[in-house]
């Protein structure tokens, strides 16, 4: 196993306000990282860090290291666009763009300078088999994507992250706006690709992180309270408040 | 009273209201049709305005509201667009933006015939465009801009942070994903409301009896050199719009014939009003699903 990205001691704030106090952990490559805390614990306010969408937010500053693939994220030489690139994001809210589910895989192909239709073509066939979702909408690709149920959405968003190849995708909450067919569709989806991507997801259902995630971050006030292989944590927690948290004492 | 017939009692207030205002619309609407109609014809599209004697058209007056309203949305267009599209994504929070919307406001009140007498002092006067067609659609840029500006921002803002997130996740610029997804999304929006501007636009009156002028020079169709003083397409030509001519008519016309030439020109100003808001419509979607769906 080799590490894919490291946060070193990563602090962030909002003005006066610090909302993660010294983050450090490793993802691994092609497993899939579950991030749990109780809400306003800064799990996705670190999620955001990994692919620098918190950048535009007013009065923000990040400290602290955050590496991919031994490159500083935030250094000067990195450059946004291909990072983002090779760490795509899901958001908890389907996102699909008000075009056809087609334009909507390819649209990072063409952002990329993917310029060969057969690729492309190629290409979004294969993100929309590997999101589980061709046989749904393969007679229909023209059809806008807003047009389709929350769950396809959702899948749909999912391959237009996959369509550019990324190593890692970053998930926020991405079944808590879905029913429960729909979630435990993308969770198989989940599954079938972790052993080809890296996902770090963030989640509210103990239960998902349970069932998919190989290890898992707890997460409370801003702190990293407990990181390791999801088996261990959730039969044997090392801290009492994890204990309390996943057996759902609070939270 | 319980909360069962309280509820009745709103419902019913609420349905009065709304035929209330059914009522007046379709009265007007009705009335100005049923009245305009029957002297609605070939010959009445197709002629010029009679100075003395009964049976004069209004083609010129037609043409003349048509090439305004095209030559104001170019000017006034561009200029909404970027300026609603810094209000709703570049502008922070300060009092410079305040400022501008509190202007905006200010002006989008801002009685037309106070628009009308401020383009003929800095227009027709100061600027010596005299009575023209630039003049009238200058004006009219200033009257349309404010109501313009805050119709495409509120379409803009409407699209959801979501879409924004997800563009700037997939590597876009700000700008790209402006233009590429933020645009596209409030397209219906947009177009909504350059449509109620060009139905304000076009039957406006007041901001152009000072700057458009009232009288029509002898105007050719066939002349096609804009700069020529008989080209239809001069823009420096003094030029009456329909609304101008229906005010015109009845304040100082010596026509005869003055009630039906303003009953059918006011219900040919409303059918315009109604087929331009249908074929903007049209175009929309058009527009929308070009947008939208696949390159092929």
């Amino acid at each position: 196993m080799t590490n894919i990205m490291t946060a070193s001691d990563v602090h962030l704030s909002y003005g006066p306000v610090e909302a993660l106090h010294g983050i450090s952990m490793n993802f691994e490559e092609k497993e899939l990282t579950a991030l749990l805390g109780p809400s306003g614990c800064g799990k996705s306010t670190f999620l955001r860090c990994l692919n620098r969408m918190n950048d535009d937010i007013d009065n923000i500053k990040i400290t602290g290291k955050i590496t991919f693939e031994d490159e500083d994220i935030y250094g000067s030489k990195m450059d946004l666009v291909k990072l983002r690139k090779e760490v795509g994001m899901v958001f908890q809210q389907p996102t699909p763009f008000p075009f056809s589910i087609y334009n909507n895989v390819a649209y990072g192909l063409h952002l990329a300078g993917v310029k060969d239709k057969s690729i492309i073509d190629q290409r979004v066939e294969e993100s929309l088999k590997q999101a589980a979702i061709w046989n749904e909408v393969k007679d229909d690709l023209n059809k806008n994507a807003q047009a389709l149920s929350g769950g396809q959405q959702q899948r749909i968003c999912i391959a237009r992250a996959l369509a550019v190849h990324p190593k890692v995708v970053l998930l926020d909450e991405p079944t808590s706006a879905l029913d429960p067919i729909s979630s435990s569709e993308i969770e198989e989806t989940l599954l079938s690709l972790k052993h080809e991507f890296t996902f770090i997801m963030v989640t509210h259902n103990l239960q998902q992180a349970s069932r998919i995630s190989d290890k898992t971050a707890f997460l409370m006030n801003g702190d990293l309270i407990e990181y390791g292989s999801t088996e261990d944590m959730f039969i044997n927690p090392k801290k009492q408040i994890t204990s309390d948290y996943l057996n759902g004492r609070f939270g | 009273m319980n909360a069962k017939t309280r509820d009745k009692v709103a419902t019913a207030v609420i349905y009065a209201l709304v035929s209330v205002v059914v009522v007046i619309l379709f009265g007007i609407i009705g009335n100005i049709l049923v009245s305009g109609v029957p002297h609605l014809s070939w010959h009445f599209l197709t002629s010029e305005a009679s100075s003395y004697q009964a049976g004069g058209g209004v083609r010129d007056q037609l043409f003349n509201s048509l090439y305004l309203l095209v030559l104001t949305m170019i000017i006034s267009l561009p200029i909404a667009l970027g300026a609603a599209i810094y209000l709703a994504e570049y502008a922070t929070d300060n009092w410079f933006t305040s400022l501008i919307r509190t202007t905006i406001e200010i002006l989008s009140s801002l009685p037309s015939i106070v628009v009308g007498l401020f383009g003929y002092l800095l227009f027709v006067v100061q600027f010596g465009f005299g009575f023209s067609i630039i003049s009238g659609a200058l004006a009219l840029t200033f009257f349309n801009l404010p109501t313009l500006t805050s119709n495409i921002e509120q379409a803009i803002a409407g699209v959801p942070q979501t879409q924004r997130d997800a563009g700037l996740a997939l590597g876009l610029s700000n700008w790209k994903t402006i233009r590429g997804i933020v645009l596209p999304a409030a397209l219906p929006g947009i177009l909504t409301g350059v449509i109620l501007s060009a139905g304000r636009i076009f039957g406006e009156a007041a901001a152009l009896i000072y700057t458009a002028g009232q009288s029509g020079s002898t105007i050719d169709y066939s002349n096609w050199n804009p700069f020529s003083p008989t080209s239809f397409l001069n823009v420096m030509r003094p030029a009456e719009t329909l609304a101008v001519h229906i005010w015109k008519v009845n304040t100082e016309g010596i026509i005869p014939d003055a009630d039906i030439v303003s009953a059918a020109t006011s219900a040919l100003l409303i059918i315009v009003v109604i087929l331009f808001n249908l074929g903007a419509r049209a175009l929309g979607n058009h527009l929308y699903r070009k947008l939208t769906a696949a390159k092929s």
